[in-house]
């Protein structure tokens, strides 16, 4: 990978997401309608500007015609994109390197899932063999990472439940002042301790919600950008790295950290030139689909040292007041997690707060902000890293 | 002559009280407590249990001959024992057969065995008979019925020889269960008893002493099938031996009538405490007749692994009534809504037989490393295509690392996602069953069993669990 060759060349000049939540009364063509309109009329770009597009879906598309058909995209190039959570943020990093490459000036992305329509609580199971991989689900698969991690830094189970449960009440206050948020109300520590178990640790209050939305975004050449919009935002890095699924068969991953995820924090902090995230990244969104998740994610991705991710949540580091304000639209606990949308709703925040026009939840002054999704499970990760920033 | 080489026994983790039957429905209790085959057990994996008993210590590829027995057998089209040795990992030429749908197949197929190993077509047999059968909920064979397997393997050598033999058939209506009757039914018991169990008992012990000119003197030991407790005590009144003294425990308070698989069950019992020079006749009953006289002449063969009928007795867990309604699927239970795992490939499965069906794993000619599932390219050196394949189904493992999952489905939950370090350096990554979800901690020692997974596309699933050792 070569430093620095995708910093600043792709700008993002509008945005667009759905309310996330339960839309009974809306199709996947519908979701994809309000959220790019939204992104069209946020940049000022009509459909015929639209050079080609990539559309992320877990198991909502069946191609990038999902796309074409709602909003009658006649004839451009269009790529559906699925890599699990990671599927919408991964949407977006190959459309920027279309972008960067010279061969678009402008194009869309959209990520969209309709979770609600299965009439199932929960995801779906996803089985990697249809005899042997059957049984598990994500809270159980998410939840293995607490033995080991607590046990590796000496914290004792109870600490670390807790810690859980200040992430989650942090994220639902958070979700209070976003009005597009899944949950709109705030929890207390309390509630989430004595939450029904789901999977040790993971309570209910643990856990994300099944959602359905959908986010997207125009991007063009960072020369360009100007002309749609003063305060557009600059890609400055990606990171993606794909897990081989050491977890299951390698008896040395010992599920006490998150190698994957510490791999695509490295490929986009080199790519942006940060040397130091905790103190350079101003705003970061992180997949909590599993508060296990977000306190384990905080030491792969340099927030903190590795074991001290509960004495930081004890100190309010992540707070909307905090050192370095994570999750500050709610995360996918309190603003909802339907899978190919999170990626770029985490963009869209970030798209938000760069620009100071996060109402209520505006974090002071950003300049940088991370969004990290969270594909797979740990044992088998696939995480993919954005760094964004405000122009120059 | 003909041989018990080897035994081996299975009996199911759970047990179920006689008196928490009669505290859901009245009535008096039998006493002790029967078997109970958890949810993800039939009668194939209780076989594939007992013979991998019997065969600790033995090298499976003599074996050449897999005879299963079962009325309880879960197709009507497909032949179990070929599933069994599939699971065992036995040679491609072993002949296989099922023997089914009678209380006497168990000793049908020790007959059969023994036929062949005299006519000289087979050196090693394995015997092996199975049953979880079903009363009907509030039934008499609710209580009496219990669940469990045996294994022996019949060799034209062994420490327990099998002397003179004996046969009748009989027809009567006893007791039965037809094609889409669930549990098993009976006609009045007084008739059943005395004209069918007892009357033919009695007729076969009398023929087979007067055709060899034996005495019962002649025997030490009688192990004798009998429909429940009170009939075998009216047996060994009836034939005038000692039920304290010269007459095998039926496991009756322990582990219930066992069905195809009780005759056996209590022979390897026998076997377990037999003694040098001891004489036993083995009687079985169930549409005739089956008698086969057996001397202990050494000391029998125990591997040091095997646990036997002793062995699986030690180690069980209590359930509740409900809880047994649950796990034997005699109440539709819900299961939460969530989307049913309803997909198999008969295609992925036989692609993959060798992992599924003998757990295998790759081992890296290269390096030495070991994976599960098996491995093409090396994780360690990148060796492509330089493996062999070793199964690690009699291994133990430590478990490294596992959670409680509440939201999968299961008849038995919290689902048991348990990651297990293998003895040789392979991880396992799968399920935990016959366990206390409350005393699973890290490290826990585990072994390996072979259990069905689903029902998916009509069709059953099965592979290895791990469970807590026993």
């Amino acid at each position: 990978m070569r430093a620095g060759a995708i910093k600043d060349k792709v700008a993002i000049i509008g945005m667009g997401c759905t309310k996330f939540g339960e839309h009974w009364n809306m199709s996947v063509e519908d979701l994809l309608i309000e959220a790019v309109y939204e992104a069209y009329a946020d940049a000022g770009v009509e459909p015929k500007d639209i050079e080609a597009a990539w559309l992320g879906s877990v198991g909502s598309a069946f191609t990038g015609g999902t796309l074409a058909t709602p909003l009658k995209l006649k004839y451009i190039p269009i790529t559906r994109v699925e890599n699990a959570c990671a599927t919408g943020m991964d949407a977006l990093r190959n459309a920027c390197f279309a972008v960067a490459c010279g061969l678009y000036d402008l194009v869309l992305v959209a990520g969209v899932e309709k979770l609600k329509d299965s009439g199932y609580a929960g995801l779906p199971e996803f089985y990697f063999h249809p005899v042997y991989g059957q049984g598990f689900t994500a809270p159980g698969r998410w939840a293995l990472i607490a033995n080991r991690y607590f046990l590796a830094h000496g914290i004792n189970p109870e600490d670390g439940k807790r810690a859980l449960a200040k992430i989650a009440v942090k994220n639902h206050r958070n979700g209070t002042l976003s009005p597009k948020a899944h949950f709109q109300r705030e929890i207390t520590t309390e509630q989430a301790l004595q939450a029904p178990i789901i999977a040790w640790p993971l309570g209910l209050f643990d856990c994300c919600p099944t959602t359905d939305g959908a986010a997207a975004a125009i991007i063009c050449r960072a020369d360009m950008a100007s002309s749609f919009k003063d305060d557009y935002v600059l890609v400055k890095g990606f990171g993606l790295a794909v897990g081989p699924g050491l977890g299951k068969e390698d008896i040395d991953y010992k599920y006490d950290h998150l190698p994957e995820t510490e791999a695509a924090a490295r490929q986009a902090y080199e790519a942006a030139g940060i040397k130091n995230p905790r103190r350079e990244i101003s705003v970061a969104q992180v997949h909590d689909c599993f508060t296990i998740a977000e306190l384990t994610e905080y030491e792969a991705l340099g927030f903190c040292e590795r074991g001290k991710a509960v004495e930081e949540v004890e100190a309010g580091t992540f707070t909307l007041e905090g050192e370095l304000p994570v999750n500050t639209d709610g995360g996918l606990k309190a603003f909802g997690h339907p899978l190919a949308a999170t990626g770029l709703r985490m963009c869209n925040e970030l798209y938000l707060q760069l620009r100071g026009k996060a109402g209520p939840r505006q974090v002071k002054n950003p300049t940088l902000g991370l969004a990290m999704a969270q594909g797979g499970h740990p044992g088998m990760l696939l995480p993919v890293i954005t760094i964004l920033g405000c122009r120059d | 002559m003909p041989a018990i080489k080897s035994t081996g026994a299975y009996i199911p983790y759970y047990r179920l009280k006689r008196e928490e039957i009669a505290r859901a429905w009245g009535g008096g209790a039998q006493k002790g407590e029967k078997a109970v085959a958890n949810f993800d057990e039939d009668s194939i994996t209780l076989a594939v249990e007992s013979a991998r008993d019997c065969l600790q210590g033995i090298d499976r590829r003599t074996v050449d001959g897999l005879y299963f027995a079962t009325t309880t057998s879960p197709y009507r089209e497909k032949q179990c024992a070929a599933i069994v040795a599939a699971a065992l990992g036995l040679k491609k030429n072993v002949f296989t057969a099922d023997f089914t749908d009678s209380l006497r197949a168990g000793t049908n197929a020790l007959r059969a065995a023994l036929d062949a190993l005299k006519a000289g077509t087979a050196q090693n047999i394995l015997v092996i008979a199975a049953d979880c059968r079903l009363g009907a909920p509030g039934s008499d064979f609710e209580q009496t019925f219990g669940d469990g397997s045996a294994a022996l393997l019949v060799s034209s050598e062994g420490s327990v020889s099998f002397g003179a033999s004996y046969t009748h058939a009989s027809e009567i209506i006893d007791q039965w269960r037809t094609e889409n009757q669930p549990f098993v039914k009976m006609w009045e018991d007084r008739f059943v008893y005395t004209q069918g169990y007892l009357a033919n008992v009695k007729e076969a012990l009398s023929a087979y002493l007067k055709e060899n000119d034996h005495a019962l003197q002649d025997y030490h030991k009688f192990i004798i099938y009998a429909p429940d407790s009170r009939r075998h005590q009216e047996a060994c009144r009836m034939l005038k031996v000692d039920s304290q003294v010269q007459v095998q425990d039926p496991l009756f308070e322990v582990v219930g009538n066992t069905g195809a698989a009780f005759a056996l069950m209590m022979l390897v019992a026998a076997i377990e405490e037999a003694s040098a020079g001891q004489r036993m006749l083995l009687i079985n009953y169930g549409d005739g007749c089956d008698l086969f006289a057996l001397e202990v002449e050494g000391e029998p063969f125990v591997a040091k692994e095997r646990k036997g009928v002793k062995g699986y007795l030690k180690s069980k867990k209590y359930l509740s009534y409900e809880k047994y309604l649950r796990v034997r699927k005699l109440l539709e239970v819900e299961m939460g809504r969530r989307r049913p795992p309803l997909v198999s490939s008969a295609v992925a499965i036989n692609r993959d037989r060798k992992m599924i069906y003998s757990l295998h794993a790759s081992e890296c000619t290269n390096c030495g490393r070991a994976f599960f599932p098996p491995q093409r390219v090396c994780l360690y050196c990148r060796a492509k295509d330089q493996f062999r394949e070793i199964s690690f189904s009699e291994r133990k493992g430590k478990l490294f690392n596992f959670c409680l999952d509440e939201l999968a489905q299961s008849s038995d939950p919290p689902v048991i996602v348990s990651l297990v370090d293998v003895e040789g350096g392979l991880r396992f990554y799968g399920q935990m069953t016959d366990r206390d979800p409350e005393q699973i901690e890290l490290d826990l020692p585990v072994e390996f069993t072979f259990r069905k997974m689903s029902e998916a596309e009509g069709f059953h699933n099965y592979f290895w669990k791990c469970r807590p050792i026993r």
